[in-house]
């Protein structure tokens, strides 16, 4: 079914693979990120409640 | 006993003018700035008059967008640092007003005396006579709107350190479009067609920005300075 | 009537709802981009002028589009977040700019790529590609302005202003193959009247779109998560909500 002509892209494969490929690196990197995002600032808002409950605990 | 609003705004715009002719060392720093980037394309590209003369509108506009840039970042900052312009704010006339004339006035210094240089720098380029007015008319439209386009950054990054440099990077895309209308008027002026089509549209992107800016600009210094 | 309306001006409700609605955002483009592509990569006919390289159009239309609906989402609730201080509309912008400035980025380089075949340049400073690129220019702008300011909110507010006056730009860009003379191709499917290209070819377009879209509202949910965390790190629900 993936026949040499279909990999070739009738003479264009290096612009249709490429641009394919560079969409799935930009799609990926977008995930990637995101997730990095979200994580970072659940780290920082666990260690501000810890702070938070410390201070509260030295308080009393 | 309370100012109406046109003499407030004469009265600005005048105190404006005051501060700007003290330092007259300022006031001709863009226009230098100017005549030394005009001088850059005909040495680094070609000093053929009839070469230049092609790339001459863009060459013209593109100075006049990077020497008003110039300028603009000092458009709110001495006032906003000493806090004059908080008092200017509270004094009553609404900060509009304030905006509109401070704008207005820096227009005057910067971007009128643009337009008044500019045979000057049309000849050194090869733009023919003729092609001066429709030259001049739309660099005064341009420079207009280019004012308040920077008004809007200037009042984003009042406060920032090394704001001069994001002040470019906000302006320069709003320009682009001003760009392209102006260079494509003075263009058709120097060829000897219509070049009334570009300058309706540099005609109306100035009435389009002259009316939204103001607001826009006032609510930046409004963020920036609370 | 409204409630929906207020609800979302809640962060802690923002929060519920887009971690909620993340696997069926993935999962809804999984299915458009697996359809979109197996049927224009394998399925699709080749075009009559064109050849196999017509096939970029799979990723080069749904990506500039998105980002010029990215803008329009980042605008909106910028506008949103200035007009009636909603600061969840600030974290909206804030989730969505790197997101369309990233689309952005796909739409030149795969517009670059198809150009070389079809066009025989890289690049040509023709009205669509210069106003994309001043899109870019806009992105970049509101991300810097953004993080220029040592006070967050004020920083969230000056990009929002930004965004906001930058949004001239979005129908500059759509229309701007009917306004000059482009190299550019005109509309075939965003425009009035029945599109111009057959099903076929239209149906896996439509889907990539579709997938692209989803795509974009589950990025745009797990980065809205991140970034109402850290606007609200002190309040007392975000406490609850990431104890371990």
């Amino acid at each position: 079914m993936m026949s040499g002509s279909f990999w070739a892209m009738g003479g264009y494969a290096r612009y249709v693979w490429p641009c394919f490929g560079f969409s799935f690196v930009v799609l990926v990197w977008n995930l990637w990120a995101a997730r990095r995002l979200r994580a970072a600032a659940h780290l920082r808002a666990r260690r501000a409640a810890e702070m938070a409950t410390m201070a509260a605990v030295d308080g009393s | 006993m309370s100012v109406g609003a046109v003499a407030a705004f004469n009265l600005l715009v005048r105190r404006e003018l005051c501060l700007s002719f003290r330092r007259p060392d300022q006031l001709l720093q863009p226009l230098v700035f100017f005549l030394i980037v005009t001088t850059l394309f005909p040495l680094g590209l070609s000093p053929q008059l009839s070469l230049l003369r092609d790339m001459a509108p863009g060459v013209l506009w593109v100075a006049a967008l990077l020497s008003s840039l110039l300028s603009l970042d000092g458009l709110f900052k001495s006032d906003a640092d000493d806090g004059t312009l908080e008092q200017l704010a509270l004094c009553g006339q609404g900060l509009t007003l304030i905006v509109v004339a401070k704008t207005f006035a820096h227009w005057l210094v910067s971007g009128a005396a643009l337009v008044l240089v500019s045979p000057v720098v049309g000849t050194a380029l090869g733009i023919p006579v003729d092609a001066f007015p429709i030259m001049m008319l739309s660099l005064g439209l341009g420079t207009l709107t280019l004012s308040w386009l920077g008004a809007i950054g200037a009042g984003l990054t009042v406060g920032l350190k090394r704001g001069n440099v994001l002040l470019s990077l906000i302006v320069l895309p709003l320009a682009m479009p001003l760009l392209i209308f102006g260079a494509s008027a003075t263009d058709r002026a120097i060829s000897g067609t219509n070049a009334a089509g570009a300058l309706y549209f540099l005609a109306a992107l100035c009435v389009f920005t002259c009316t939204l800016a103001p607001f826009a600009a006032t609510t930046a210094l409004r963020i920036t300075l609370e | 009537m409204w409630t929906w309306f207020y609800k979302l001006a809640s962060p802690p409700y923002v929060y519920g709802v887009a971690a909620a609605l993340v696997p069926w955002f993935l999962g809804g483009a999984a299915l458009a981009l697996g359809y979109g592509l197996i049927a224009g990569l394998a399925i699709a006919p080749p075009d009559y002028q064109q050849g196999q390289a017509f096939r970029m159009i799979y990723v080069h239309v749904p990506s500039a589009l998105l980002s010029l609906t990215v803008y329009t989402v980042m605008a909106a609730a910028s506008a949103v977040a200035l007009i009636w201080r909603i600061k969840v509309g600030h974290a909206v912008a804030a989730a969505a700019a790197p997101i369309g400035a990233s689309f952005t980025i796909l739409a030149l380089v795969t517009g670059s790529l198809w150009g070389r075949p079809m066009w025989g340049t890289y690049w040509a400073w023709d009205p669509r590609l210069t106003s994309e690129l001043i899109l870019l220019f806009l992105y970049v702008g509101v991300m810097s302005l953004r993080s220029a300011f040592e006070d967050p909110s004020r920083g969230d507010r000056a990009a929002a202003l930004l965004a906001t006056v930058g949004v001239v730009n979005v129908p500059i860009v759509h229309f701007s193959v009917v306004w000059w003379n482009s190299l550019h191709q005109g509309a075939t499917i965003v425009k009035l009247g029945a599109p111009s290209m057959p099903g076929s070819m239209l149906w896996p377009l439509l889907s990539m779109w579709l997938g692209f879209m989803l795509f974009f509202a589950a990025v745009l949910c797990i980065r809205l998560q991140g970034e109402v965390l850290n606007r609200e790190r002190q309040s007392t629900w975000v406490r609850e909500a990431v104890k371990p």
